[in-house]
């Protein structure tokens, strides 16, 4: 990871001698190799930008949390699927965050040693299932259980609680949608985590251990406060995950523009709205709204990316770099 | 509910030791429940994608192409599809691979510390960019003037893999040991071929891996081909000037067909696909192993 970069002595054996011929060549090569990512991340946010120019021009910003979305009359606003996108990734952020710390625990304090490196292959294998795998899974496999089996069981016991309405017919809802994040975003995060934990320096458990605490009091009081600021870190890059993803939850999700608590209807997130509309979008209008939805796509993953950097550089900071 | 007093046989009373006793033990089997729905999840789609892709798994899935509305029962395959991806795959690495490897090295080799550090970031900022949206970007870059091609998807993916390859290239310069570079500057050979000839393959490993591991990452992605290399005839085309079928944009359209044939053929190719990953992220793990412990850092 980047904290990882930023703590490593840069090398630079030959500062300030002559450069020949050839080293000018390699040098001039290799740094505009450097400018030219540089200028390929302004291009796509110049690109995505004037794309949605037509669009910004005709809704302007209320485009934003205007729910609308009829190529007929020609009216269109991100509204519903602004709330479908920040709905589904937190609470798949709320169910996969307990998931993760739990499996970097049992991976760095709990596991026999001859378990360790299988099952944490095992865990980042799970980051390798390719997105459109994932879905398929979700719409023939997952949705119809969630529909039959889980969602009247919830709606039952917790009805009173407007998130858990009637359940779905086919299995389609915001719901599965929201469990596939949370598979998705598991393996990012439990990484992360089991790496923060592992750096936690021996000798403050063994302290912890030695005055008479149980596990998982050694566990509350100096892992954690060790890792927090990292784990937070890795929160928003699981979220940036969930934010971003747009063919799994495009499968499972089962579209539509209106704004319902009801987890167990369909709806559609930004990313979603976008991938589904692949085909069908003909309009010079509808085309450029939905180069919008990417710019408020493309705003949250630069914010949710440099929020993490942030964190992470401030946490090495006030532990001198320990934590790397 | 005591205070921790001596008792007669001299061992501390600790207070509520019961409890916390219990705390722990259901902590720690709340950990290992955790692992196992990890374990259990992956286990379980791959199951699922194993036994539900029998019936179209035969030699016809890699040889025969689609036919379209056939009401037949003529067997079809995808072969259009795993062409289409083998080339496009193939041409996004030739595009990223280079790049990623030069970016690392300026990086690594010349960058002044403070350089290093933000080109590093807007290395990690393009790879936090969702794949819709660079799918979305090189539709306006390339598509709207030019219409779809295998050329834009191996650019969209290319984008999607160069911050993956820099990086992980990054990762492994930074492990060749400067007494290397010393010495061989030390015998007089000039910086360039220092930096080419004896610092570069010292990390062909790691290359390799890192490079097997993006390829892997981007063979299943859909979202950069939708906008870019989608709407595509049904016969096998080599040609990426124009638009490609894909394995993963294959899957997405028969996951959303009505046709269970459909679904057969999709849950055979993620089987396909599946196993192409994971035998690439295993590869990659071995090797990674195997070039650690040969530059005596295992």
């Amino acid at each position: 990871m980047a904290s990882e970069q930023a703590a490593v002595e840069p090398r630079r054996p030959l500062s300030g001698r002559r450069l020949n011929t050839g080293d000018l060549i390699l040098l001039v090569t290799a740094a505009s190799a450097a400018v030219a990512v540089v200028a390929l991340v302004a291009l796509i946010v110049y690109k995505v930008v004037e794309g949605a120019k037509l669009s910004f021009q005709t809704f302007g910003i209320s485009f934003v949390w205007t729910v609308a979305w009829d190529p007929v009359k020609e009216v269109f606003g991100a509204g519903s699927f602004l709330f479908g996108t920040v709905l589904t990734s937190l609470l798949a952020l709320a169910l996969a965050t307990p998931l993760s710390i739990g499996i970097a625990l049992y991976l760095t304090e709990l596991a026999p040693r001859y378990l360790r490196g299988p099952i944490t292959s095992l865990v980042e294998t799970l980051a390798a299932i390719p997105s459109v795998v994932l879905g398929l899974w979700g719409i023939i496999v997952l949705g119809p259980f969630l529909s039959q089996h889980v969602e009247p069981w919830l709606h039952d016991t917790l009805g009173f609680i407007p998130l858990f309405g009637p359940p779905s017919t086919a299995g389609a809802s915001v719901f599965t949608a929201t469990i596939i994040l949370t598979i998705m975003m598991l393996p990012i995060i439990a990484s992360i985590t089991r790496e923060l934990f592992l750096g936690v320096p021996r000798d403050l458990k063994e302290g912890s251990l030695a005055l008479g605490s149980t596990r998982w009091e050694m566990v509350r009081g100096v892992v954690f406060p060790y890792a927090r600021g990292g784990i937070a870190a890795a929160m928003i890059l699981g979220l940036g995950r969930g934010l971003g993803e747009a063919i799994a939850v495009t499968q499972v999700i089962g579209g539509g523009v209106f704004i319902s608590w009801n987890l167990f209807s369909t709806g559609d997130t930004l990313a979603s709205k976008i991938a589904a509309s692949y085909q069908g979008a003909t309009t010079n209008v509808e085309v450029a709204s939905l180069f919008y939805l990417a710019v408020i796509l493309l705003v949250f993953s630069l914010v949710a990316n440099i929020a993490a950097q942030w964190i992470v550089r401030t946490v090495n900071r006030k532990q001198g770099g320990a934590a790397t | 509910m005591t205070e921790p007093s001596p008792t007669g046989s001299g061992v501390l009373q600790v207070p509520h030791l019961r409890r916390r006793r219990i705390v722990n033990k259901s902590m720690e089997a709340l950990a290992l429940l955790t692992a196992l729905i990890a374990v259990g999840v992956l286990v379980l789609v791959v199951f699922s994608v194993a036994r539900r892709s029998w019936s179209a798994l035969n030699l016809d899935l890699l040889t025969k192409t689609p036919i379209p509305f056939s009401l037949t029962n003529e067997p079809t395959g995808l072969a259009n599809a795993f062409v289409g991806s083998i080339v496009i795959v193939g041409l996004a690495t030739l595009m990223a691979l280079p790049v990623g490897i030069l970016i690392a090295i300026y990086l690594n080799e010349f960058a002044p510390p403070k350089i290093n550090a933000s080109v590093s970031l807007v290395l990690d900022v393009l790879n936090g960019i969702p794949a819709i949206v660079i799918g979305i970007f090189v539709y306006g870059l390339v598509v709207v003037g030019h219409g779809q091609s295998g050329y834009a998807g191996a650019f969209a993916l290319a984008c999607l893999m160069l911050p993956l390859v820099a990086r992980s290239t990054q990762e492994i310069l930074v492990l060749v040991p400067n007494s290397t570079r010393e010495a061989s500057l030390a015998l007089g050979v000039p910086r360039w071929r220092t930096t080419l000839s004896i610092v570069l393959p010292q990390t062909i490993g790691g290359i390799v891996t890192g490079t097997t591991l993006a390829v892997a990452r981007v063979a299943g992605e859909t979202a950069p081909l939708l906008f870019t290399s989608s709407i595509v005839g049904t016969s096998i085309n080599f040609n990426p000037a124009h638009a490609l079928q894909t394995i993963p944009v294959a899957i997405f359209e028969y996951s959303e067909s009505p046709d269970p044939k459909d679904h057969a053929q999709a849950w055979a190719a993620s089987l396909v696909l599946l196993i192409f990953i994971l035998v690439a992220n295993l590869g990659a793990r071995a090797l990674a192993a195997r070039s650690k412990r040969r530059m005596g850092l295992g």
